[in-house]
């Protein structure tokens, strides 16, 4: 979305600032809120907070009414209760309210499928996936290097991963 | 706590020390088998804190031996703050009600306990150095995943109290100083480049468009659909050329009699003064650590100043005191502190 204030700049800071007990909230470049003494370059909003407030912001449209409420069988966190405070109860609401989440995930991070270090407790699937990428890497450096033996091994083993993959 | 045998990180400046002051590497790490921190009971919290602890300490690893579980609780208010001067734990965590924490003996390394999330690794060093800090940050985290039950799941990475922090769970950030950058009144238009780039910039000490000491902070914002390989190489080229920008800019001000003037005047004050507010300290320790990395002071180097930037702060002041000090007290102590580094 485009700054509130200047309407030129996309707008990625949230703001909002309490007068005589009001509210006011919008949506700044990043220019405009350093101007009005907001934004990613004051010290008072850190980026945790700031990046909280989006996310509860983007779960309003999502909150549902009191009586239509799932609670989490681990820590008796609503979608509400996230939705409040952007904070989620516990890992198990990741799989109950995955849905829910999904959207805003989305917009927070442009993405949402893991990729990057995996801890043991790690699926089988994304180990391969893993190590898919890690081949194709050496895959990409074996060609470069003209070492076309070992790159036809790395692809036969890539196909082969493919294939279990696809299982 | 404060014991003087092991060197600590902060006191040598890094490569591309002129601009870059220090690097940080913070990983978020939660156990399966807890509710994330704002769903704890206190006793859940206590038996969390010392398997990780555990998981630490009694590992055959020899890191074990550097670490000492400290708890805020057997600290004076001056020394919480001191931790948060030093980068060691979060203003967040040191209004915690007994936060626990690990922390290595030459500070580079530090664990808060059930802050934000149930593990907060994050790793210093001096200068430009995302390729170090990652890798020892890497290898504590595998090495109490080999312990611990990590929450994580396939699609959404590491599982985080708050979605912000989903995928790698890894902030990387760097701290730079940019006084010719903010003098240009460049920093807005800089923020708003990095913005669309996935890394946000902001001032470390301070509110405002002119931060405390011209210091900012650069880092990713995206966590989730971005290994901490490439996000790092991402942070590392905006980085450069960064310092490449502030670089140009300084060597236009090196011709500027009243920036050389500006600099030595502040080198007079910090070493003769006999008063020194906090505020008066940053604002002229910026300028010198500019002179410094121009050439234009040469008496001191740039792991004096990382030192001092530290050294000077009000709880570490305070907590080397051992008894509070009121505001006046402080300002004379720092003073001297300050003239007496600059002298030796
Ligand atoms: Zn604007
Ligand atoms: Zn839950």
């Amino acid at each position: 979305m485009l700054c509130e204030h200047c309407g030129k700049n996309q707008a990625n800071t949230h703001v909002k600032r309490v007068i005589n007990g009001k509210v006011y909230e919008a949506m700044l470049c990043p220019e405009c809120a350093a101007k009005m003494g907001f934004g990613s370059l004051t010290g008072t909003l850190n980026l945790g907070s700031l990046l909280g407030s989006t996310f509860t912001e983007a779960f309003k449209d999502a909150m549902l009414p009191m009586s239509d409420q799932i609670v989490c069988p681990e820590c008796g966190a609503t979608f509400n209760d996230i939705a409040q405070d952007g904070k989620v109860g516990c890992a198990k609401c990741y799989e109950i309210f995955y849905d829910r989440l999904l959207p805003s995930l989305q917009r927070i991070h442009g993405k949402t499928n893991h990729t990057g270090k995996l801890p043991r407790s790690a699926g089988i699937q994304a180990k391969q996936r893993n190590e898919l990428d890690r081949l194709r890497e050496d895959l990409a450096k074996a060609i470069e290097a003209q070492e076309y033996e070992k790159a036809a091994q790395i692809r036969d083993n890539i196909r082969e991963l493919e294939k279990k993959e696809g299982e | 706590m404060n014991g003087n045998y092991t060197e600590k990180w902060y006191m040598k400046s890094g490569n591309e020390g002129d601009v870059v002051i220090s690097t940080r590497i913070r990983l978020a790490r939660n156990l399966r088998s807890y509710p994330f921190p704002n769903r704890m009971s206190q006793p859940q919290r206590q038996q969390c804190d010392e398997k990780i602890r555990d998981a630490l300490l009694n590992g055959n690893s020899a890191l074990a031996n550097h670490f000492e579980y400290l708890g805020t609780n057997d600290m004076s208010e001056a020394e919480i703050i001191s931790l948060v001067e030093r980068h060691l734990i979060s203003p967040e965590f040191a209004r915690q009600t007994d936060g626990k924490l690990l922390l290595m003996d030459d500070e580079s390394v530090s664990i808060m306990l059930n802050e934000e999330d149930h593990i907060r690794l994050q790793v210093m060093r001096p200068g430009l150095d995302l390729d170090g800090a990652y890798e020892t940050a890497d290898k504590i985290d595998t090495l109490l995943d080999e312990q611990l039950p990590y929450a994580f799941d396939d699609k959404l990475g590491y599982l985080t109290q708050c979605p912000t922090n989903l995928g790698t769970g890894m902030r990387a950030s760097v701290m730079l100083h940019l006084p010719a950058l903010q003098e240009k009144g460049i920093i807005p238009q800089l923020a708003n480049t990095v913005s669309k780039l996935g890394l946000t910039i902001r001032g470390l000490y301070g509110e405002g468009s002119e931060p405390k000491g011209s210091i900012y902070q650069l880092s990713n914002q995206v966590t989730l659909g971005i290994s901490e390989k490439a996000a790092i190489t991402n942070l590392m080229g905006i980085t450069k050329q960064v310092i490449a920008q502030e670089r140009s800019y300084r060597e236009n001000m090196k011709n500027d009699i009243r920036t050389v003037d500006a600099i030595c005047r502040s080198y007079g004050i910090l070493s003769t003064a006999r008063i020194l507010s906090g505020d008066e300290f940053m604002r002229l320790i910026s300028n010198v650590r500019l002179g410094v990395a121009m050439g234009i002071i040469e008496d001191i180097n740039l792991d004096t100043i990382s030192w001092l930037l530290i050294s000077a702060q009000a709880g570490m002041i305070t907590a080397k005191e051992g008894h509070s000090l009121d505001a006046a007290q402080r300002d004379i102590k720092r003073a001297s502190l300050v003239r007496n580094t600059i002298k030796s």
